[in-house]
């Protein structure tokens, strides 16, 4: 009786203890226990809707599909409000219902945006979705659904490095946008911009990539004016000399006029000038003063790249040969700055305020190249100098083997 | 040739060689104008050279710097290397910062980039005035 | 008299410099096929006095700062009037002065000079060369460029490995846990002060040894001459020798000016100690034996780190090389081929070593 009085007391302390354990077991996630195990279509990966900015926030999958999390039968954890599969048409409405709530979004963060759904309406995308297009971008195509990272996360589709080969995704696909009629290799175009190559390659965070010009949300192609504003955010002084310029009024595209939208290379100076695949060369020829003008451009910029190669190669000599050309290396940074100055008014289509600028980099390079100049003369200068003590020490050397062999030599002799 | 007149010819030798030896070494010893100006510090400027609110742009061992006088008439100075490409930036009194226009970067008198493409502040240098002149100083590592 | 006669007995009666004086005069040194060797200790001796001198001359613009090192450097090199040539003369000298230091100890090893009664005069020689080698290695950090900053990284790191005292040592040598301006100082007081002190006192006692016990023939020389002994042939040091010396002395220098004109040493990039330490760094060629063999130790052996073996082994190696003349009595009259061997493979193996480590990246 004694034991057994002890048997029952000890059971009932452990499922005393025990029951908050059981309880709390029971309070997990019941779609995620039987959707980890589906395959196909159904499975959940634990770790990604963990991980997930929603995630991390403590939402779960009833949160978007409605249903009870808590029961284990399926019919029972299927009923109370659950909404299946999200269809495409839904989508927009469904993540809406939150990120287009300001009271709601505060709770979780207040510096986020709520306009999305609204912008989403006037882009291409949402203007062609309300009219039953199925095929457009929703918010799950570019963010994901289970796997919703911040954009600042370098693994979001929206990271601004990933930006491109998300868009490109349908962009990039020809039988989807012929049924647009709409092109398809501007991501193949933008992949060999100096863009591109800037933020994809450089990690340059501040390069532009698709939503730069066309939008996120409220994506649209720009019309021709407005690409222009966006060239300018960057790209000041050349907007600002454009508008100045001639050509503001005969080419209402703007920049992409002459530099094109998506493939935006970076230019040389054989962009400017008459030569085959010359910008200026489109409209203008040798018979125009404008022609003429935009070639005596180019000459004098290669012309004094060449300047400052032809410097460059001088103190790299200098500077092989041991002698010290520190004091041209200012010089020729202020030699490329004029360079880049000059380069930037072309876009006034001025033939003399680009000059103006080459005059005061020539003094730059002139400077620099006499540096140069007068350290190969020092180091000239050294090598003949070097005779003086070694016909010294040459006189020296004779003398003690004369002297040497004078004092050993034999007195017979 | 008698003994005498080698070791005369030897001494005299040896006694050329020894001043060809000296000259070099008896130039060393004058010390060079500008001894004592190291990389880490420059003279920027005079002291009535810059009205306020105005920058000028001098040279820092074998990069640019920027000196600028603010409005109150205090002095700041910092590199002018644009962080982003290298360009040289410049001081634009209207925003009373500075600025570079080859990709419109910004950044504050502390040097601080504040917006535009440059990833990382200017590196900034300590100012003083020394009598009629002005004079930057490199920030010394330990 | 003449005048120079008049000074001479003016000094001689309070100094009594006739009597310092006339052992030199009748200093002579024997002459055989293997005479030209005895030039190397003169001439490693000029190279230190223009180390001295040159030195001196570095030390009248240098800036023992971490802040201000490369750039005084800079300025004796771009700036002052034969900044340039002095102080490429320092840094040829040197690397010639240890060349000549290492080749005069091992002509006298294979000539097996150390043999009684010189035993003391090659301790102090061995000495010297550590000493020298330690110049070596203080004054090269002393320009504070990238290289010497990771050379003088690697090596101190070397030094900690020992056991027991090694981080004391590392701590002790670098002037605190890393390289920094702190080891600068230390090294700048080693190679200006404490080393040529050092030295000069051993180079003295040295000279006296070399003095007291006269210039030691080699066994074959000294047995043929002792068959033959009209077949002995001494020259007097005043000044037949010393006159020959002087042309060695000459040429040396001819080609040390040489050197500093069409060879300038590099001023190479101020250190930056926060930057990673370039690929491929070796130190100086004459530590790149000892560099070359601690890359081929297998990074363990039984149960000790290969790293720390490599380095007792060094010390070992030395303190056997200090004890030379003991290990060939030890070893015994019949077994003097093997020490024989022994040294020639001593310096087949670091001439091996400093080869394949200056060619291998």
């Amino acid at each position: 009786m004694r034991i057994l009085s002890a048997k029952f007391g000890w059971s009932l302390l452990c499922v005393v203890i025990l029951a908050p354990c059981l309880l709390a077991e029971s309070a997990k996630d019941t779609c995620v226990d039987c959707h980890a195990k589906l395959e196909g279509k159904l499975k959940v990966i634990v770790e990604q809707s963990a991980s997930s900015v929603h995630g991390h926030k403590g939402m779960s999958c009833t949160t978007c599909h409605g249903g009870n999390a808590e029961t284990e039968v399926k019919d029972k954890a299927h009923a109370a409000g659950f909404r299946g599969n999200i269809s495409r048409a839904q989508v927009t409405e469904l993540c809406g219902s939150c990120h287009a709530d300001g009271e709601r979004m505060k709770t979780f963060n207040p510096s986020l945006r709520t306009d999305q759904l609204a912008l989403y309406h006037t882009s291409v995308h949402g203007k062609m979705r309300d009219k039953g297009d199925e095929h457009v971008a929703v918010c799950t195509d570019c963010h994901g659904a289970h796997d919703i990272l911040p954009i600042s996360d370098p693994r979001s589709p929206v990271h601004p490095t990933n930006v491109a080969s998300t868009c490109k995704q349908c962009h990039a696909d020809g039988e989807l946008m012929k049924s647009y009629r709409l092109a398809s290799k501007q991501f193949a175009d933008y992949s060999e911009s100096v863009h591109h190559e800037a933020m994809v390659v450089r990690g340059d965070l501040s390069a532009p990539t698709c939503s730069t010009c066309h939008g996120s949300h409220g994506a649209v192609p720009p019309g021709a004016a407005s690409v222009a504003n966006v060239c300018a955010t960057c790209h000041v002084m050349q907007a600002q000399f454009f508008n100045e310029s001639v050509h503001k009024d005969a080419f209402p595209e703007g920049c992409a006029t002459c530099h094109g939208s998506h493939k935006i290379k970076s230019p040389d100076d054989h962009f400017v000038g008459l030569a085959k695949g010359a910008a200026c060369a489109e409209c203008h020829s040798a018979d125009d003063d404008p022609g003429r003008a935009a070639q005596a451009i180019h000459d004098r910029l290669t012309q004094f790249e060449a300047q400052i190669k032809d410097t460059r190669s001088l103190m790299d000599r200098a500077s092989s040969a041991g002698m010290d050309v520190a004091d041209a290396e200012l010089e020729i940074a202020q030699a490329k700055d004029a360079l880049t100055k000059a380069r930037v008014r072309v876009h006034t289509a001025s033939l003399p305020r680009v000059e103006a600028e080459l005059n005061a980099g020539r003094t730059v390079v002139l400077k620099a190249h006499n540096t140069a100049e007068e350290a190969l003369r020092e180091r000239t200068r050294r090598r003949k100098e070097l005779l003086i003590p070694m016909t010294a020490f040459l006189a020296v050397a004779i003398s003690l083997g004369a002297y040497i062999r004078e004092l050993e030599r034999k007195p017979s002799d | 040739m008698p003994r005498r007149t080698a070791l005369r010819f030897l001494v005299g030798t040896i006694i050329g060689s020894v001043a060809s030896l000296l000259y070099p070494v008896l130039r060393y010893l004058v010390p060079p104008p500008e001894a004592g100006m190291s990389a880490n510090e420059a003279l920027a400027a005079r002291i009535d050279e810059l009205k306020p609110n105005s920058g000028k742009t001098f040279r820092f061992g074998s990069r640019p710097a920027l000196l600028v006088r603010l409005a109150s008439g205090e002095y700041r100075s910092t590199s002018a290397v644009c962080t982003h490409l290298g360009c040289t930036v410049q001081y634009k009194p209207e925003t009373s910062q500075i600025w570079c226009a080859c990709h419109n970067g910004c950044y504050d008198l502390n040097g601080k980039n504040v917006s535009g493409p440059p990833p990382r502040a200017l590196d900034t240098y300590e100012v003083n005035v020394r009598g009629q002149e002005i004079y930057v100083i490199r920030k010394q590592a330990a | 008299m003449n005048a120079t006669a008049r000074v001479q007995t003016w000094i001689d009666e309070r100094l009594n410099l006739e009597e310092a004086l006339s052992p030199l005069r009748e200093k002579t040194v024997p002459v055989h096929r293997y005479s030209s060797w005895y030039f190397l200790g003169g001439l490693t001796l000029f190279l230190f006095g223009v180390q001295l001198l040159t030195g001196v001359l570095l030390l009248l613009y240098y800036h023992p700062s971490a802040g201000e090192a490369y750039e005084s450097v800079q300025n004796i090199t771009n700036r002052v009037q034969f900044g340039w040539l002095i102080r490429s003369l320092h840094s040829w000298s040197a690397n010639l002065m240890v060349f000549c230091a290492f080749a005069h100890m091992f002509s006298v090893a294979l000539a097996r000079a150390y043999r009684k009664p010189r035993e003391l005069t090659w301790i102090s020689g061995v000495v010297l060369l550590f000493l020298v080698l330690g110049f070596g290695f203080s004054g090269y950090l002393l320009p504070w460029n990238t290289r010497a900053y990771f050379a003088t990284k690697v090596g101190t790191e070397v030094a900690g490995q020992l056991p027991v005292l090694g981080h004391a040592m590392m701590v002790f040598m670098r002037g605190g846990e890393d390289v920094s301006g702190a080891t600068l100082t230390r090294f700048f007081g080693l190679h200006i002060a404490i080393l040529p002190a050092l030295t000069i006192g051993m180079v003295l006692a040295h000279l006296m040894l070399v003095q007291k016990f006269g210039t030691s023939v080699p066994v074959s020389v000294e047995n043929e001459w002792e068959e033959h002994p009209e077949r002995r042939k001494e020259m007097r040091f005043f000044p037949n020798f010393f006159l020959r010396e002087l042309l060695g002395w000459y040429a040396a220098l001819g080609l040390l000016i040489v050197l500093a004109v069409f060879f300038p040493w590099e001023l190479g990039v101020k250190a930056d100690p926060f930057s990673p330490a370039p690929p491929g760094i070796k130190p100086e060629w004459y530590f790149l034996a000892q560099f070359q063999t601690l890359k081929l130790v297998p990074a363990h052996i039984l149960f000790l780190d290969g790293e720390v073996l490599g380095i007792l082994g060094f010390g070992l190696g030395g303190a056997l090389w200090l004890a030379l003349p003991f290990i060939e009595v030890l070893a015994g009259t019949r077994r003097i081929r093997w020490v024989k061997v022994g040294i020639i493979f001593v310096m087949v193996y670091l001439t091996a070593m400093s080869v394949i480590g200056y060619v291998s990246r």
